[in-house]
C-alpha cells in the first residue's frame, strides 16, 4: 500500500482490512453482545468503509453500507439490541460488501437483488422489539445517570499524525461546543524542542470544561462520540471537576467478563498495512550495512597489489559467512507470519458450519503466536478448512447424541499451534464420535486397499481414510461427502512438504495433527553423488545411512529388498533409475528415507556431507518429473536436484505392489 | 516477439535486429530483444528423467534456468560441446507466461539487421522439420537463416511435458 500506484487497489486492500475487522469484531460480539468496544469498532469500521467507498466511486457499496452503519449506530445509541439475528445479517451483509467491492462499479441485477434481500432482513432485524431494545440492549456500561450536579472537565491531545490523517482540531471543538456551553483553553505546556519540533503534528492539548449548570444533558457517552474516530490513540481524561480522574484511554470495558464464560478475544492487535515488524525492518538493514562495510574491505583486498595477507583474508571471509548466516535468518523472520492469521478466518467458518449443521460449536484456538512461513500459511488454509469441515460435519454429534453420550451439548474444536524444533504442529481436534474403526476397515476392504481380514496396525487403518476415492462420509457418517476427499489434503500437506498424523479415540474425538518445515525456502540437505550427479535429499528425511551389503552389490540386481534390523526395506538403486552413463563405484551406501510411514532405500555412490540449500523451483520442462522437488545451487555455482523423497517412497511401492510382493525382478530399467 | 506466422502471406514481418546463431550446420536467427546474455558452458546438471529436448540446467546469476536443445527438436546430431559452443539466455513466453531459458549454439554470428532481406515462409514440402516451429526463412549474407517460432516450439515441447508426464522408473 505503501507504494499505492493505484488509488483503488489500494482501497480494496484497506477495504478487505475492514471488512476482517468488523467480521471479527461481530464474531467477538456474538459472545459478549453487550460490549461497547466491539460495537463500536464494528460502527467504526462501517463508517470508514462507506466514506472511503464513496470516495472510490463505490457508490452502491456506500449505500449499501450505509444502511448496515445506521443499524449499528442504533445499537450503539442503545436503541437496538445487538441480537444474534441482527449480528447474521451483518455477516452476511459485509459478505455482500465483499462482494460489491469484487465487483467494482459493474452493476449486476442479481448482486442489486442479493442486497435488497439482505437489507430487509436488516431491516427487519433491527426493528424487533423496539421497546424492549431500551431495557435489555446494550444497556451504556457502567450506566452513567446524568450527572448534572458536578459539571465535566476534559483534557485531550490528538494522537500524533492525526492532522496528516485528516483530524480537524476546530471541529472536534465545535463538536464539542454544540453539547453545551464550555470554556476552552488551549495547553501549549507540551512543545517540544525547536529541533524536535515536527511542523506537520499538533502539540497543543486542550482543556475544556462544562460548568455544572450547563452539563445538565452531558453524559460521558456523548462526549466520547466526539472523539469516536480518533479514541483509541489518544490522550483523553474525563473527569468531574473535583472526582479522581478517568483515564479513559481504553473505552471503559463493561462487565463482559462476568456475563458469559470465553467469550473468545482477538488474538493479539488488530492487523495492520504493514506487515512486517519494524524492528525487523530495521535489523535486516543493519545486517546490510555491515555486509557493505564487509564487501569494501574485501574490495580492498582484492586490490591489494602483489601478496594478499592470508590472515585478514580469513577475516573478512569469516565476517561475511557470519552476516549472511544473520541475513538469512533475519530474512527469514520476515516471512515468517502468526498463525492467528490462520485460525482467525476459521472463526467465521465455525460460525458458519454451525448455522449450516444446526449443532451447536465452540471453537478454542491455542498458540496463535506460532510463527510460520507466509507461504505455508497461504496454503494451508483449504486443506485446514476441509479438515475443519470434516471434524464439523461428520465428527461431532448432533445435540440429542452428545447428551445420551453425557457430553456437553456444545461440541468444541480445537485448532491448536506449536514448534517442535525445525518443525510446526498444528492440530485440529474434535470431541465429537472419532473413528470408526471397523467402518473404515470394510471399507477398505470393499475398495480392495486391504485384504479382507489382513492384520493392519491402527495407525495405519487410519492412514486409509487418506486414500484417493476413499469417502469418509459414506464410510463413517452416512452423511454426503463434498466431493474432495481426504487425499486432496494429504496431497496438499505434502506439497508443503508435511506430513499428517491422525489420532482418534472411538466416542471422544479425533485429532488430526499437520506436521510442517518451519519454511520452505531453505533446508538442510543431505548431499550425495549418483554417477557424475550430486542431488540433495531433505535431511528431515534421512533416518540413516549403511554400507551397501556385498550380497546387493550390483550384478546380482536379484532383489531390491534389503533387512534393516528385521525390517523389509526396498530399495532404489539410484544409479540404475538416473540412468547414469558413469560407472557405478565399488562401495555404495544406501541412505534410508523415511515420509509419513512409507520408507525406502537410496543407493548412491558417495555421501558428500551436509549443506544449506536454497530451495528453488523446477521450470516448467522439467514439471513432469516427480523424482525432484526442486533444484539449489551448490557452493560451487553448479546446480543440484533435490529429491522428492515422497514421490520415490511412492513409486517405490507401487513397483512392490504391481511386482505382488515378489522380489524378483531387476532393481530398475534404465531411463 | 513476432507476429505470429501466416503461411498464406509470402511477406513476413520480422524484429529489427536479429541474433544470427549457428547450430547443426544450418544458420539460425532469433530476435536480439529477446536475448539477455550470451555466457559460455557453464557446468550443466543433466535431469534424469526429462525430455532430451530440456534435460539441464544452469546457473544463470543464482537463478536456475532450463537448457533446451533446439537441435533435438529440429531432429538434428546433437554436437559435442567445443570453444565456440554458446548458451544463449533468452526470455520466452511459455504457455503465456514469461520464462528465462538457455538455448544451445554451436556458434554464435553477430547481431544483423535482416531488414531488406527477403523472407519468405517455409515451403509446405520437402522439408524434413515441422513447418509450424519455423516463422520463416530469410535469406541473409547469401545463406538461407532460419527463424525458429520460440514460443510455439516451447509451449509445444511443455504440453508434450505435460501430456507425457514422464515418471522415473522404479
Amino acid at each position: 500500500m505503501s507504494d499505492g500506484a493505484d488509488p483503488v487497489a489500494a482501497f480494496r486492500i484497506e477495504a478487505g482490512e475492514l471488512l476482517d475487522q468488523v467480521e471479527r469484531a461481530l464474531l467477538d460480539l456474538t459472545g459478549a453482545p453487550a460490549h461497547r468496544g466491539l460495537i463500536d469498532e464494528v460502527f467504526r469500521g462501517l463508517h470508514t468503509l462507506k466514506g472511503s467507498g464513496a470516495m472510490f466511486g463505490f457508490d452502491a457499496l456506500a449505500r449499501f453500507t450505509h444502511h448496515c452503519e445506521s443499524a449499528f449506530d442504533r445499537v450503539r445509541k442503545g436503541q437496538a439490541p445487538a441480537s444474534r439475528a441482527l449480528i447474521d445479517v451483518v455477516l452476511s451483509a459485509r459478505d455482500h460488501m465483499q462482494a460489491l467491492i469484487d465487483a467494482g462499479n459493474s452493476s449486476d441485477p442479481a448482486l442489486d437483488g442479493a442486497g435488497e434481500a439482505i437489507l430487509a432482513r436488516l431491516a427487519s432485524a433491527v426493528a424487533t422489539a423496539p421497546a424492549a431494545a431500551a431495557m435489555d440492549a446494550a444497556p451504556a456500561p457502567e450506566a452513567a445517570p446524568p450527572e448534572a450536579e458536578a459539571g465535566w472537565q476534559i483534557r485531550f491531545r490528538l494522537p500524533e499524525g492525526a492532522l496528516a490523517n485528516g483530524s480537524n482540531p476546530l471541529a472536534l471543538l465545535d463538536e464539542l461546543r454544540d453539547l453545551g456551553p464550555c470554556t476552552v483553553v488551549c495547553r501549549m505546556g507540551e512543545l517540544p524542542a525547536l529541533d524536535a519540533f515536527a511542523p506537520a503534528e499538533c502539540h497543543a492539548a486542550w482543556e475544556v470544561t462544562w460548568a455544572a449548570a450547563d452539563a445538565g444533558e452531558i453524559s460521558r457517552e456523548a462526549i466520547e462520540d466526539v472523539f469516536l474516530f480518533l479514541i483509541d490513540d489518544m490522550e483523553l481524561t474525563i473527569t468531574r471537576p473535583g472526582a479522581p480522574a478517568a483515564t479513559a484511554d481504553a473505552p471503559p470495558l463493561p462487565a463482559d467478563t462476568a456475563e458469559g464464560p470465553a467469550a473468545p478475544r482477538p488474538a493479539g492487535p488488530p492487523r495492520e498495512s504493514v506487515r512486517v515488524q519494524a524492528e525487523r525492518l530495521d535489523e535486516l538493514m543493519n545486517r546490510v550495512g555491515e555486509l557493505v562495510i564487509a564487501q569494501s574491505r574485501l574490495e580492498l583486498l582484492a586490490m591489494a597489489q602483489g601478496q594478499v595477507d592470508a590472515a585478514s583474508l580469513r577475516a573478512v571471509s569469516e565476517d561475511i559467512q557470519r552476516l549472511s548466516a544473520e541475513l538469512r535468518d533475519t530474512s527469514m523472520a520476515l516471512r515468517m507470519m502468526p498463525v492467528a492469521h490462520l485460525f482467525g478466518r476459521f472463526r467465521r467458518l465455525i460460525h458458519d458450519l454451525a448455522q449450516e449443521t444446526g449443532k451447536s460449536i465452540e471453537l478454542v484456538t491455542d498458540g496463535e503466536a506460532t510463527e510460520v512461513d507466509k507461504t505455508v500459511i497461504e496454503r494451508l488454509a483449504d486443506p485446514m478448512i476441509h479438515v475443519i469441515r470434516n471434524s464439523c460435519d461428520h465428527g461431532l454429534e448432533p445435540a440429542g447424541e452428545r447428551a445420551a453420550a453425557g457430553k456437553p451439548a456444545t461440541g468444541r474444536i480445537v485448532l491448536s499451534a506449536r514448534q517442535a524444533g525445525g518443525e510446526v504442529l498444528i492440530a485440529i481436534r474434535d470431541d465429537g464420535r472419532g473413528i470408526n474403526r471397523a467402518r473404515v476397515r470394510a471399507k477398505a476392504e470393499a475398495q480392495g486397499l486391504i485384504a479382507p481380514g489382513a492384520p493392519l496396525a491402527d495407525a495405519e487403518l487410519l492412514q486409509m481414510i487418506f486414500a484417493p476415492g476413499f469417502s469418509t462420509a459414506a464410510a463413517i457418517t452416512n452423511l454426503s461427502g463434498r466431493g474432495v476427499g481426504m487425499d486432496v489434503v494429504k496431497r496438499s500437506i505434502e506439497t508443503l512438504r508435511g506430513t499428517i498424523d491422525i489420532d482418534s479415540t472411538e466416542g471422544d474425538g479425533t485429532t488430526i495433527t499437520l506436521h510442517l518445515p518451519l519454511t520452505l525456502a531453505i533446508i538442510e540437505c543431505m548431499l550425495v553423488r549418483v554417477g557424475a550427479g550430486r542431488y540433495a535429499i531433505p535431511l528431515s528425511a534421512v533416518e540413516e545411512c549403511l554400507e551397501l551389503p556385498a550380497t546387493e552389490v550390483a550384478g546380482t540386481r536379484r532383489r531390491n529388498f534389503l533387512d534393516v534390523r528385521g525390517e523389509l526395506v526396498p530399495y532404489l538403486r539410484l544409479h540404475d533409475s538416473f540412468a547414469s552413463d558413469h560407472p557405478a563405484d565399488l562401495y555404495q551406501k544406501v541412505i534410508v528415507v523415511a515420509q509419513g510411514r512409507g520408507r525406502v532405500g537410496l543407493v548412491v555412490d558417495q555421501i558428500l556431507g551436509n549443506t544449506q540449500t536454497v530451495i528453488k523451483s523446477l521450470s516448467r520442462f522439467h514439471a513432469g518429473v516427480s523424482a525432484f522437488s526442486g533444484a539449489t545451487i551448490l557452493g560451487d555455482g553448479s546446480v543440484a536436484l533435490i529429491l522428492d523423497v515422497g514421490a520415490l517412497i511412492a513409486g517405490a511401492q507401487k513397483a512392490r505392489r504391481t511386482r505382488g510382493d515378489r522380489p524378483a525382478e531387476s532393481a530398475g530399467e534404465a531411463a | 516477439m513476432n507476429a505470429p506466422a501466416s503461411h498464406s502471406l509470402p511477406a513476413i514481418a520480422i524484429p529489427e535486429r536479429m541474433l544470427t546463431f549457428g547450430l547443426g550446420g544450418e544458420h539460425f536467427a532469433i530476435d536480439a530483444q529477446c536475448v539477455r546474455e550470451i555466457m559460455e558452458v557453464p557446468a550443466i546438471t543433466r535431469v534424469p528423467g526429462a525430455p532430451a529436448f530440456a534435460d539441464g540446467l544452469l546457473n544463470v546469476r543464482g537463478a536456475i534456468v532450463p537448457l533446451a536443445d533446439l537441435a533435438i527438436v529440429f531432429g538434428m546430431e546433437r554436437a559435442a560441446h567445443n570453444a565456440d559452443t554458446r548458451i544463449i539466455v533468452i526470455e520466452a513466453a511459455v504457455e503465456e507466461e514469461a520464462a528465462t531459458i538457455g538455448i544451445l549454439a554451436d556458434k554464435v554470428f553477430d547481431v544483423a539487421s535482416l531488414d531488406g532481406a527477403p523472407v519468405e515462409s517455409p515451403p509446405q514440402v520437402g522439408m524434413k522439420w515441422r513447418t509450424d516451429f519455423i516463422i520463416g526463412i530469410a535469406r541473409h549474407a547469401g545463406r538461407f537463416v532460419i527463424l525458429p517460432d520460440l514460443p510455439r516450439i516451447f509451449t509445444e515441447c511443455v504440453g508434450q511435458i505435460h501430456r507425457a508426464a514422464p515418471h522415473l522408473p522404479a
